[in-house]
């Protein structure tokens, strides 16, 4: 699987309120989006944040990978991200 | 140690600039159950889509209606208005509160019939009688509503004929300012056709003109057009009875009352807009008091109201067959209920919520059915917490117009289950079969041997 570089400059606070200075925009996550951004911030394989969401969180594996695909299409529709 | 609950990850773009200072309150609280019977168990017994009914819904809106009319003028009678949700269970619930049946077809009429309503007390409305149907209507004594000159004639001729008589009244269209005009049913009011048929219908032999009768729209959305209508079916009523001395038995002002749900287009919440229903009963009863003496007593109000009777005690359970992502990133949902089932959601924006516990995060999304159809979209932009597939969804005032107007497309139409007021569940219509559909099919011989 890819890794995904998130934009250098998105400012992500504590309780999941995004900026991106560079457009102005701003967005809100839950927190799983917020557990998953943190971890595509520390620049974690798609893998390895799946298999960590699965520990922490009362999940399905083949729900997690679903869903944490699907989050990262949004943060890349978003032009959140490089993907490598 | 426990793991977290988990909610589908949700990221939302802040809008600015679209804030809706009204502020619609948006809530996050699942429908787990319908009367106290749990969604999940009535989607295991008896599959999904499900359609639900609650008989106590009906019955307190019916009963409130009723409290609120009569309250205001001294007769008062509903007709429950049979196209609207033509279950015998239904209509059972509304003639046991005293609903006469008005019906707008022969098959509507051989129902009213089949379950045991007198003659007497069916008012036949429609512009398209047969000349069986209006024989069956008047050896039944049942209420004639003539829609236009040609019915008129024929009436005529078929009470003639048979030697009987047939209580009568006509349907008046009139001008109230709004649009669309329905000037497509009955005699109309302003150019004097209405008066040409009363009295052609006063000088017949066998007829008897026993009211007027109106249906001005469907959820008219203000009082005025109401107030407006019975007032010039009251001065028609008034030269009836000084031009022809005919004292009326009653003026019937139709239905068009709105029910709960919010119209496509509309922006705010329909409960936060429309008049409530006293308003609607103020205008509908204030003119009538300025009709002239009509014998011993004041005609008889009938009121034909279906859609607010019935709207909000139905329930269309439903679940998520597949949570996807529009080319433009925007969330959308396919459902297992479309609108074969929901031709209502045509014009209006069906509440719904999960029927689960959800996170409080909401997105916009597109709700699809599962037609294979571009045109099988119940809501776009609606406003609903991050699901998954194998959710419930219950989709709320969904009782009128839906179990007589829904399409067998595709697939079959599902059960109809109604909670009675003891709080139990009872199936009043069965899910339909592959045998059931292909019953009334026929294959001539020669292409019998074919296979594929």
């Amino acid at each position: 699987m890819s890794s995904t570089q998130i934009s250098t400059s998105l400012a992500v606070s504590e309780n999941g309120f995004l900026f991106l200075p560079t457009t102005g925009e701003t967005f809100t996550v839950n927190e799983t989006g917020r557990f998953i951004l943190r971890r595509l911030q520390e620049g974690r394989e798609q893998q390895e944040i799946i298999s960590s969401l699965i520990d922490e969180f009362d999940v399905e594996p083949v729900d997690a990978q679903r869903d944490v695909l699907d989050f990262i299409g949004q943060l890349r529709q978003y032009h959140l991200t490089d993907t490598q | 140690m426990d793991k977290k609950k988990y909610e589908r990850p949700v990221i939302l773009k802040q809008q600015s600039g679209l804030m809706n200072k009204f502020g619609s309150a948006t809530s996050t609280q699942p429908m787990t159950d319908i009367e106290g019977v749990p969604v999940a168990e009535l989607a295991a017994a008896y599959g999904s889509p499900l359609f639900v009914l609650s008989e106590k819904k009906m019955r307190d809106t019916q009963q409130q209606c009723q409290r609120i009319f009569r309250s205001r003028y001294p007769k008062v009678q509903f007709a429950w208005s049979y196209k609207t949700n033509y279950m015998n269970a239904v209509c059972s619930i509304f003639h046991s509160e005293g609903s006469w049946a008005e019906v707008v077809s022969e098959f509507e009429f051989d129902r009213a019939r089949h379950l045991g309503v007198r003659g007497e007390h069916i008012i036949f409305n429609g512009p398209a009688k047969s000349a069986a149907a209006l024989e069956k209507a008047v050896r039944a004594h049942s209420k004639i509503h003539i829609d236009h000159f040609d019915e008129l004639y024929e009436l005529i001729e078929i009470t003639t004929s048979l030697g009987l008589k047939a209580d009568v009244a006509i349907r008046v269209n009139v001008d109230v300012g709004i649009y669309p005009k329905w000037d497509r049913f009955g005699f109309n009011y302003e150019n004097g056709e209405a008066r040409e048929a009363l009295k052609r219908i006063a000088a017949s032999k066998t007829l008897r003109i026993v009211g007027l009768h109106m249906h001005i729209g469907t959820y008219i959305m203000s009082t005025e057009p109401f107030r407006v209508a019975v007032s010039k079916l009251v001065a028609l009523a008034n030269w009836l009875k000084q031009q022809l001395a005919i004292d009326l038995d009653y003026i019937d002002v139709g239905g068009g009352l709105p029910s709960h749900n919010t119209l496509k287009g509309q922006y705010l919440q329909a409960d936060e807009t429309l008049p409530a229903l006293e308003q609607f009963a103020d205008a509908i009863t204030a003119p009538l008091f300025e009709l002239e003496s009509h014998g011993d007593a004041m005609p008889t109000l009938i009121l034909e109201s279906g859609r607010a009777l019935v709207d909000g005690a139905g329930y269309l359970i439903s679940t998520v067959l597949a949570v996807k992502r529009l080319s433009d990133g925007k969330r959308a949902y396919v459902i297992d209920a479309g609108i074969n089932l929901l031709f209502t959601s045509l014009w209006y924006k069906h509440k719904m919520v999960p029927a689960q516990p959800t996170g409080v995060m909401r997105e916009q999304a597109n709700i699809y059915g599962p037609l294979c159809m571009n045109i099988d979209c119940i809501q776009e932009d609606a406003s609903v917490p991050a699901l998954k597939k194998g959710d419930r969804v219950v989709l709320m005032n969904v009782g009128a117009y839906t179990m007589t107007q829904w399409m067998q497309f595709i697939t079959f139409r599902p059960a109809i289950v109604l909670i009675t007021a003891d709080g139990s569940p009872h199936v009043i219509r069965k899910a339909e079969s592959l045998e059931y559909v292909m019953s009334l099919e026929e294959i001539p011989p020669s292409l019998r041997s074919l296979s594929a």
